[in-house]
């Protein structure tokens, strides 16, 4: 398959079909506690989708070449320790760690560059930028890259590189922006609506986010018909071994 | 300094219910939803919740003369970060197909808002009984809130109840579709949703008729 296609599927995959936010549940406080207006939701979700992919570039990095089983950097500093060993070096107890710190940096560094050259966005994004340091969605791209990080051959089933980390990353963040303004505009509305009093506030936002995760599943499948509408036209050679991987069971 | 701040024990009540953190303060959502398909996940949950919530809060409070305002968000975190590398490599090794199911959420208790929250609210202003009584009563109103949720979406989707640990069968699987069928939509997202927002208006409903009872009383 192409790349274009490669990249393609995985930004429809990672943004509609397993939305951050309504298939796998990541972000729902910023999801719920800052919805309610369409421009602070905007807001949001753009700082999250910019936060997210620089803490994607600094993960993706530093899992690859330290912390990962086998990671070159380390290797090679174990080696130079002790010359001769042949053990692999693996880190990887120290993800979690060095994930969220990470993302607090990342997030620290970002406020600092917004207040220095944008400070009309900055005001705009007001308390949301340092709360984004707790949001999952963030985490949640990291440990998904992780998953996909290898860089012995082999190690892991589906190696990613860092441009495909980076687009799992972008597209993330644009999942997390699209769920964050469907459910600002709808609430937008909601406000002229007659809500029963026990449901206001919370109750309705999951109620809606139900029937809109509902909408969502339709999405399910959409990524392996466009594999095999793609992958004829893209690589004729490669089609029948792509085609019967992608079949469903 | 305590005068103003809740007892131990009333830490402890307050976060089974007056208090619980999923169903009053509407907090850790992400996990709430995600796991609560089965009950042996929502149990699997809260105990690495209790375990990451109760050992965070008691070094809050044992670093409490160290914090600094501006640091501390990020000593709280890396505490949490720690703990939790301890309970996902414990799960890892002796409950390796719960934690293959749970995956990446067990990593998410990180920044899971709960344990932050009590970390800020209690943790680093109390002593370690206040700290540890507040925590263990946030965990099991955790719990609570997890067990009521997976309890409705794992009977009604999949008709058992532990199904996986115990064998309780709630609803017969050999019925004809005709007379009931597992509701698959309770054990995909729209479910959870659904599930946890018909709860929170219930339990909203019925504070509120308690309050008008006192009142009126």
């Amino acid at each position: 398959m192409n790349y274009l296609a490669t990249v393609l599927m995985l930004a429809i995959a990672t943004a509609l079909i397993n939305n951050m936010v309504f298939h796998f549940f990541v972000g729902c406080c910023p999801f719920i506690g800052v919805s309610r207006k369409l421009d602070m939701a905007f807001g949001m979700g753009a700082a999250v989708t910019f936060v997210v992919s620089i803490a994607a570039l600094l993960s993706w990095t530093f899992t690859y070449f330290i912390l990962a089983p086998g990671a070159p950097l380390t290797t090679w500093l174990w080696r130079l320790l002790r010359p001769g060993s042949t053990a692999v070096v693996d880190l990887s107890i120290l993800n979690y760690l060095v994930y969220i710190f990470v993302i607090a940096w990342a997030v620290q560094l970002v406020e600092m560059y917004v207040r220095k050259f944008f400070p009309a966005l900055y005001k705009a994004f007001g308390v949301f930028l340092p709360l984004i340091t707790t949001n999952c969605v963030i985490l949640f791209t990291c440990l998904e890259i992780m998953k996909h990080v290898g860089p012995v051959p082999g190690s892991v089933p589906d190696p990613w590189g860092l441009d495909k980390a980076l687009i799992y990353a972008l597209f993330a963040g644009i999942g997390f922006l699209l769920a964050i303004v469907i459910m600002a505009g709808l609430r937008e509305e909601l406000e002229h609506c007659d809500v029963p009093a026990s449901l206001r506030g919370p109750g309705i936002t999951l109620v809606i986010a139900g029937i809109l995760a509902l909408a969502f599943l339709g999405f399910t499948g959409m990524d392996s018909s466009l594999a095999r509408r793609l992958v004829p036209t893209a690589a004729p050679a490669a089609a029948p071994s792509a085609a019967s991987a992608e079949r469903p069971s | 300094m305590d005068r103003h701040l809740p007892t131990p024990a009333e830490r402890f009540i307050r976060g089974i219910l007056p208090e619980n953190p999923v169903l009053r303060q509407v907090l850790g959502i992400c996990p709430t939803l995600a796991v609560t398909n089965t009950m042996e996940g929502a149990i699997t949950m809260a105990g690495a919740v209790l375990f990451v919530l109760t050992c965070a809060n008691v070094l809050v409070s044992l670093l409490r003369p160290l914090l600094k305002p501006h640091l501390r968000i990020l000593v709280f975190t890396l505490t949490i970060a720690t703990f939790v590398t301890i309970a996902d490599r414990f799960l890892a090794a002796y409950m390796y197909d719960m934690s293959k199911q749970l995956g990446p959420y067990i990593p998410l208790i990180i920044v899971n808002c709960i344990i932050i929250a009590r970390c800020e609210v209690c943790g680093s202003k109390q002593s370690v009984p206040a700290a540890f009584l507040d925590a263990v009563g946030q965990s099991l109103g955790f719990a609570l809130a997890l067990g009521a949720i997976a309890t409705v979406r794992e009977v009604l989707g999949f008709g058992t109840w532990f199904g996986r640990w115990l064998g309780i069968r709630l609803l017969p699987a050999t019925l004809s579709d005709r007379v009931w069928a597992p509701w698959t939509v309770m054990i995909l997202p729209p479910g959870a949703f659904l599930t946890l927002a018909l709860l929170l208006g219930a339990v909203n409903w019925a504070g509120a008729r308690l309050q008008k009872a006192e009142v009126s009383r």
